[in-house]
């Protein structure tokens, strides 16, 4: 009689490529990345950053109401968005602007979303940074944890019934792993033998709820084998070990018609929200060292300046490119009118019913009685 | 040469081409987005036989058979209909579905709003539901109650073999999500039904007898009960306007409207219990947009606010019996 113990002997090994200074590991297996794919990568990190500095100040300073930062997370946002085709599905959780950044979305529509105003794909309707986008097929943030995650099994079961070559992806972090909408959609996923790659954001905290707290288990990529999912343990800040896995996980999706999981892990560097502050609950001095120290963007700098593809004048050039260009999509978003009262009402269906029909003519009517209660800057 | 209409139950367990199935079968065979999940669906045939024989005909990956994860199937669904598939998705019992309670108010009813019109989701998502023969509280449940308020979703249920087959088809045409509540002890029921293809409207309720002293409002199975009520009630002298209103959200307030302002007085019959049922909601709409109308207040017979207790007799009398209603028309029409 012999009881599996409930924790390995040996933690599950995480893939790396680069060190810590950004040269390669000996040895490592890796898939050779371009010049110019290296370079996009790197542009796109950078811009991520910046977006996140500014649109957060922009919330501090009472320009937008609410913002979530990506810091410390750019390399998972953007390596792995960059290992997938433009016809593979993403389903988000919220911190992966990264992803529909890289597939085009440009800054301008990342403001019109935080300011809710009439260019807005959402109409408005969302809090900031719930983007969404069907061209770029990248579904709409919903706030509630986990429930993308069968969401995207049943997109694999779409793509698989209709033997598309693509998968559908979908990001998580170390908290949503303790929904049960995790636990059934990895089991499904592998029952169904969908095409569905699982990419948890192991970033440490979940809001103030250290993984200590979260699970007992050796972190996420163990699970994978309970369910009968192949997965993996990456190191999250490291780009090309994550643009490797998960070109890999996608051609074992797509192929064999398979789930996959993989733990990218990382660290939450900034707060989970501009609701939040994280120093109340852990050292300031940690969050410093993993922004300083263990930073995915300087790490992957180092390496594509070690083979001369990058120089501190194209660092400048582009942060201040970028910086500028941010500042007027947000001047510009601030400008544009907000949308206007039909569409509080449009959407709920596909067509206008006659109670919603009934209830925006009473609003008119009241909106007309007393012009002064109602903000000026609303079209009608 | 006209077709005979074909006689047809709304599901019978053993006849093969019952209402419910049929109306499934024809819209999978029509349109080759539409598949099916939820739990033994496949070969099992689901909890009533609703999908007997599909899995045999379209394949185990057009009906599914999920594992017993009712918020996450229901989730697949939601991301399967948002990809381009017409999921139909069963309850094995309409009570389970509160575990997809999630994943109905906050993902199908919202993203087609929140997203700004990008993304719909034709889902449907259907089950026996309502008070059976001793099934006890768990599987007993009147869902219809708590889905009411969540905007974005349709709800229509089905009471007889021609609307079964007519709300099934509608529904899974319909851009919007719907769920479709059919009732445990109504599938045995035969009807003929014509052969030609139909389809029931999803927002219109149905007129079941015409009358001109008092409109008696109800739904699935209490339809049974009123007009067993309606019989008595004949031959009391009593003329009752039965209508079936099929339509759950929306209430079909034209044609309910056009009801009370012929008769003046308005008894409601549900088996949805006392606080905050579809009656409740009915009573308020009709109080709000026809009071002119009315002779007399609203009536409203619902069932007990307890939990179904399994001991029958217990059972039958937390429901409405036909003896009750005829009671209530007669104190209305005073």
């Amino acid at each position: 009689m012999r009881f599996l113990s409930e924790s390995p002997s040996l933690h599950a090994h995480c893939y790396r490529v680069l060190d810590d200074n950004g040269q390669l590991i000996r040895h490592s297996n890796f898939i050779q990345v371009s010049e110019d794919i290296a370079v996009k990568m790197y542009s796109n990190m950078v811009t991520l950053q910046t977006l996140d500095t500014i649109f957060y100040e922009a919330q501090r300073q009472g320009r937008i109401s609410f913002y979530v930062t990506t810091i410390g997370e750019e390399a998972i946002n953007i390596a792995s968005a960059a290992a997938l085709t433009l016809d593979d599905f993403v389903f988000p959780q919220y911190r992966e602007p990264g992803v529909l950044l890289w597939r085009g979305f440009t800054l301008q529509e990342f403001a019109n979303q935080c300011f809710g105003n009439k260019a807005d794909y959402g109409k408005g309707r969302q809090m900031p940074i719930h983007y969404g986008s069907n061209k770029h097929k990248y579904f709409t943030v919903s706030s509630t944890i986990a429930t993308q995650i069968p969401h995207a099994v049943g997109a694999a079961y779409s793509l698989k019934m209709d033997k598309k070559d693509a998968c559908a992806v979908t990001y998580f972090g170390d908290g949503g792993t303790s929904e049960g909408d995790f636990h059934a959609a990895l089991n499904f996923a592998a029952v169904t033998e969908a095409p569905v790659i699982f990419i948890c954001r192991n970033n440490g905290w979940a809001i103030s709820t250290p993984t200590s707290d979260q699970f007992r288990s050796d972190g996420i990529a163990v699970r994978g084998q309970a369910y009968g999912v192949r997965s993996i343990r990456v190191d999250g800040n490291d780009v090309l070990a994550i643009y490797s896995a998960v070109h890999a996980a996608r051609k074992m999706a797509v192929n064999e018609h398979r789930p996959i999981l993989i733990e990218a892990v990382t660290y939450r560097v900034g707060h989970h929200s501009t609701s939040d502050d994280s120093t109340k609950y852990r050292p300031a001095d940690e969050i410093e060292w993993w922004r300083m120290a263990r930073d995915p963007v300087t790490r992957f700098r180092k390496w594509i300046e070690s083979n001369g593809w990058w120089s501190s004048e194209a660092e400048s050039q582009l942060r201040s490119s970028i910086r500028n260009q941010l500042l007027q999509a947000i001047q510009l978003a601030e400008k544009v009118e907000k949308p206007p009262v039909k569409d509080l009402f449009t959407d709920v269906y596909d067509d206008l019913p006659p109670n919603l029909r009934e209830q925006e003519k009473l609003l008119r009517e009241t909106i007309n009685r007393h012009p002064k209660d109602y903000p000026a800057d609303v079209p009608l | 040469m006209q077709l005979q209409p074909k006689l047809i139950a709304l599901q019978l367990l053993h006849l093969r081409n019952p209402a419910l199935g049929e109306g499934l079968e024809e819209e999978m065979e029509r349109d080759p987005r539409v598949c099916v999940m939820g739990e033994d669906v496949g070969h099992y045939g689901g909890s009533y036989k609703v999908t007997k024989g599909l899995a045999t005909k379209f394949g185990d990956l057009r009906v599914l058979d999920t594992p017993i994860a009712e918020n996450s199937f229901t989730g697949m669904g939601i991301g399967a209909a948002m990809t381009g598939l017409r999921p139909v998705v069963e309850g094995m019992n309409m009570g389970f579905l509160l575990l997809a309670f999630n994943q109905i108010s906050n993902n199908c009813g919202m993203l087609h709003y929140t997203s700004g019109g990008q993304f719909t989701i034709p889902i449907v998502i259907r089950g026996p539901g309502g008070v059976g023969r001793q099934l006890g509280a768990e599987h007993s449940q009147r869902l219809e109650s708590y889905f009411q308020s969540i905007p974005g979703i349709q709800m229509v249920a089905c009471s007889t073999p021609y609307n079964a087959k007519g709300l099934m088809k509608a529904a899974i045409r319909s851009e919007n999500p719907v769920i479709l509540f059919e009732h445990v002890l109504l599938y045995n029921l035969k009807e003929r039904i014509p052969d030609e293809d139909y389809i029931c409207n999803l927002e219109e309720a149905e007129l079941v007898r015409p009358g001109e002293d008092i409109t008696i409002l109800t739904y699935s199975r209490m339809r049974y009960h009123v007009m067993q009520a309606a019989k008595t009630l004949v031959n009391k002298g009593y003329d009752p306007e039965v209508i079936d209103i099929r339509s759950l959200k929306p209430f079909d307030l034209y044609t309910i409207g056009n009801s009370v302002k012929k008769t003046h007085r308005v008894l409601i019959v549900e088996e949805c219990m006392r606080t905050g049922g579809i009656g409740a909601s009915l009573t308020a709409a009709i109080t709000e947009n026809f009071h002119d109308y009315l002779d007399a207040p609203v009536m409203c017979l619902s069932s007990q606010d307890v939990p179904t207790p399994y001991a029958g007799t217990l059972e039958e009398w937390t429901v409405v019996q036909p003896a009750q209603i005829v009671t209530a028309v007669e104190q209305l029409c005073q």
